[in-house]
């Protein structure tokens, strides 16, 4: 009985951990005079976290070192964006082509049920699709590339991330694509608070699934493969499943940094996004949530906020501070990813996960230790 | 008595030009504990492997309950390299092959030799998973938690599991942080949490001291009674074959040198030769 009240306290710590980091999300768009950068790594990083989630359920929690992430994020973001697209501006994005898609979703719902339930449901089912294709296309991706193990899935999802991309500015899908144009004029964020509740939503449903008895599957099937299969787990199937939510959820994050960034362009979704995301998930932890969380807004600040300095030619005075120029940053950046990797090899979390319930469960702990010693 | 349990049939593996199992055929009924012995490399471990599924044998059949779970006959290369005997009669036969997982469902379970635990789980862990196999949610159902009965009902199973082979009480802890013979019987709670019928023990008592060989015959000889488990294993230690086995069979090289009862066994002088070697100036 005394420990259900207990667990019962831990979990509304969590939970009231987790409402003052809304709380103070929803009072930042409210506040006059907040610094641009900070809403710009607080988005964005909120963003990243949810595709390092999505990256971390394939790599960290079943073994399956996939570097396709880029790939699912584009077509996530052309999938919102291309549907979209406002019908006053329509002829002015697809400049040269005649565009495929004649209407925009969420523009009808806008005026069918008025303005903000409008936008709120053509959103959200925008994310939607753009999820279900990403899902769709790992399923077809996934039947030739899951047979593949560790290095070789590595670079067979790299190879169809790359290739996806080529697709997507080919002249023949044009019409819906934009080919190497960009696309816009889709709707954006205007604050932090809606990203947020998306992403939050996100990792709660990733959370859920691995806390599940098919989220034990999937660690088996890290563990050790043969094992799993002889206790009774399908491995091509969980593996096939695993592949498929990760795209999803990578789908989802790329319309939404499409809504972030207001255009989509192809030439952004490169592999060295993935290799950026790769590195949240090394940096936060293989096998942790927090740690993808911690370790993604602690990267998007670090990339553009804090070392933006190292930029800028400064002066003291008359003098000049040596090697300050454009470019230093991206080398302070890559001195400070080899002093992670080297000293922090399991990242910042290891495969533990932050929580006020944990946290008071070691507090606990550790004062019963002090208690026998003394 | 009736129809066998577990019916093999001329299994025969061949690794190339190796033949690690050679025209094996062996009876297994329900209830009885039964035992494969054999000196070093006779390929005991193969044969279990053909038997869930884990290797696809060259040619022979497995039935279990009365279906068939394993058949082959050579295919391929493999036909010109087969050595073995009884090809044809599989030949027209429709060639089976399940992988470990859906053998497992049908109800065979199995620990490793070389024990492999889930290494990053905990003790409770492990066995939890283990009943994913008899699940009936799927994904959505137990991502958005529909299935609480369920899992309820699993975790009770798994701490009653857990009790019955005495690792209760370390339920919390890593499963690589348990001393060997624990990891053992962890393993033994891992294979039971499928719910299985028949379940394959490859060298249960490795490594074990006599006490602890002596506790795992009765331990073995209860979970067959309560689970009403019809029991296959492999293993080295004599005292314990000959103490528990109902019937015992030898292969040496692959190909079976004798069968019967552990005192038939203990004085057959194939199996001696097997074990001692043969003397040449006799």
């Amino acid at each position: 009985m005394e420990k259900k009240k207990g667990l019962s306290l831990q979990t509304i710590l969590t939970i009231a951990g987790i409402a003052l980091i809304y709380l103070l999300a929803f009072l930042l768009d409210r506040i006059p005079g907040v610094p641009i950068m900070l809403t710009t790594v607080l988005r964005k990083g909120a963003i990243y976290s949810l595709v390092a989630v999505s990256m971390n359920l394939l790599n960290g929690f079943t073994g399956l070192f996939s570097l396709g992430q880029a790939g699912f994020m584009l077509v996530g973001a052309y999938t919102f964006a291309a549907i979209n697209i406002s019908s006053g501006i329509r002829s002015t994005v697809y400049q040269y082509y005649d565009p495929l898609l004649k209407f925009s979703l969420t523009e009808t719902l806008q005026n069918a049920l008025g303005s903000t339930a409008g936008t709120v449901l053509g959103v959200f089912v925008s994310l939607l699709l753009a999820g279900l294709l990403a899902a769709v296309l790992a399923y077809l991706i996934g039947l030739p590339v899951l047979k593949l193990k560790s290095d070789y899935l590595a670079i067979a999802t790299l190879g169809f991330a790359e290739i996806i991309r080529a697709l997507v500015q080919l002249e023949a899908f044009a019409p819906v694509t934009n080919g190497s144009q960009l696309l816009r004029g889709f709707p954006y964020f205007t604050d932090t608070f809606m990203p947020f509740v998306i992403v939050g939503i996100c990792i709660a449903v990733v959370v859920l699934l691995i806390n599940s008895t098919y989220g034990r599957a999937f660690k088996a099937i890290r563990d050790d493969e043969i094992a799993a299969e002889a206790m009774g787990i399908n491995l091509a199937h969980h593996k096939r499943m695993a592949f498929i939510i990760s795209s999803f959820f990578a789908g989802i994050s790329g319309a939404l940094l499409a809504m972030y960034q207001t255009t989509v362009q192809a030439n952004t979704f490169k592999s060295a996004m993935t290799y950026e995301i790769l590195l949240i998930v090394v940096i936060g932890g293989i096998g942790s949530i927090s740690g993808s969380c911690i370790g993604s807004f602690l990267f998007i600040a670090c990339s553009e906020w804090w070392l933006r300095f190292l930029d800028n030619e400064t002066y003291i005075g008359a003098f000049k501070v040596p090697l300050l120029r454009t470019g230093f940053r991206m080398v302070v950046f890559s001195v400070v990813i080899m002093i992670v990797v080297l000293f922090f090899r399991k990242g910042i979390m290891g495969t533990r996960e932050i929580s006020l319930a944990g946290l008071a469960d070691r507090l606990r702990k550790e004062s019963v230790k002090g208690g026998k010693e003394a | 008595m009736s129809t066998p349990f577990l019916h093999v049939e001329h299994i025969t593996m061949q690794f190339g030009g190796v033949v690690a199992v050679n025209d094996l055929s062996m009876d297994i009924y329900p209830g009885e504990i039964v035992a494969l012995i054999g000196p070093n490399g006779a390929g005991k471990t193969t044969a279990f492997n053909c038997i869930t599924g884990v290797y696809e044998p060259t040619n022979g059949r497995v039935d279990f309950m009365g279906e068939p779970i394993v058949c082959n006959h050579p295919r391929g290369k493999m036909k010109k390299l087969y050595a073995g005997e009884e090809a044809e009669r599989y030949l027209s036969l429709p060639t089976v092959s399940y992988t470990p997982d859906k053998i497992t469902k049908r109800g065979i379970a199995r620990t490793f030799q070389n024990i492999r635990l889930f290494k990053s789980m905990t003790v409770f862990e492990n066995v939890l998973t283990a009943m994913h196999v008899r699940r009936t949610s799927n994904v959505f159902s137990a991502t958005f938690r529909a299935n609480r009965k369920e899992e309820t009902a699993q975790r009770e199973k798994a701490l009653e599991l857990l009790k019955i082979v005495g690792l209760d009480d370390v339920k919390d802890e890593l499963a690589t942080a348990l001393p060997y013979g624990k990891q053992r019987r962890l393993e033994i709670a891992r294979a039971l949490a499928t719910s299985p019928k028949l379940l394959l023990l490859d060298e249960p008592a490795a490594g074990m001291n006599p006490q602890e060989t002596l506790e795992l015959t009765t331990f073995i000889r209860s979970i067959r009674d309560q689970f009403g488990l019809t029991i296959f294993l492999i293993e080295h230690h004599m005292n314990l074959v000959m103490d528990i086995s109902d019937r015992i069979y030898v292969i040496d090289f692959g190909k079976q040198i004798a069968a019967g009862v552990p005192a038939e066994i203990q004085n057959d002088p194939r199996v001696i030769d097997a074990y001692l070697g043969v003397d040449e100036d006799a």
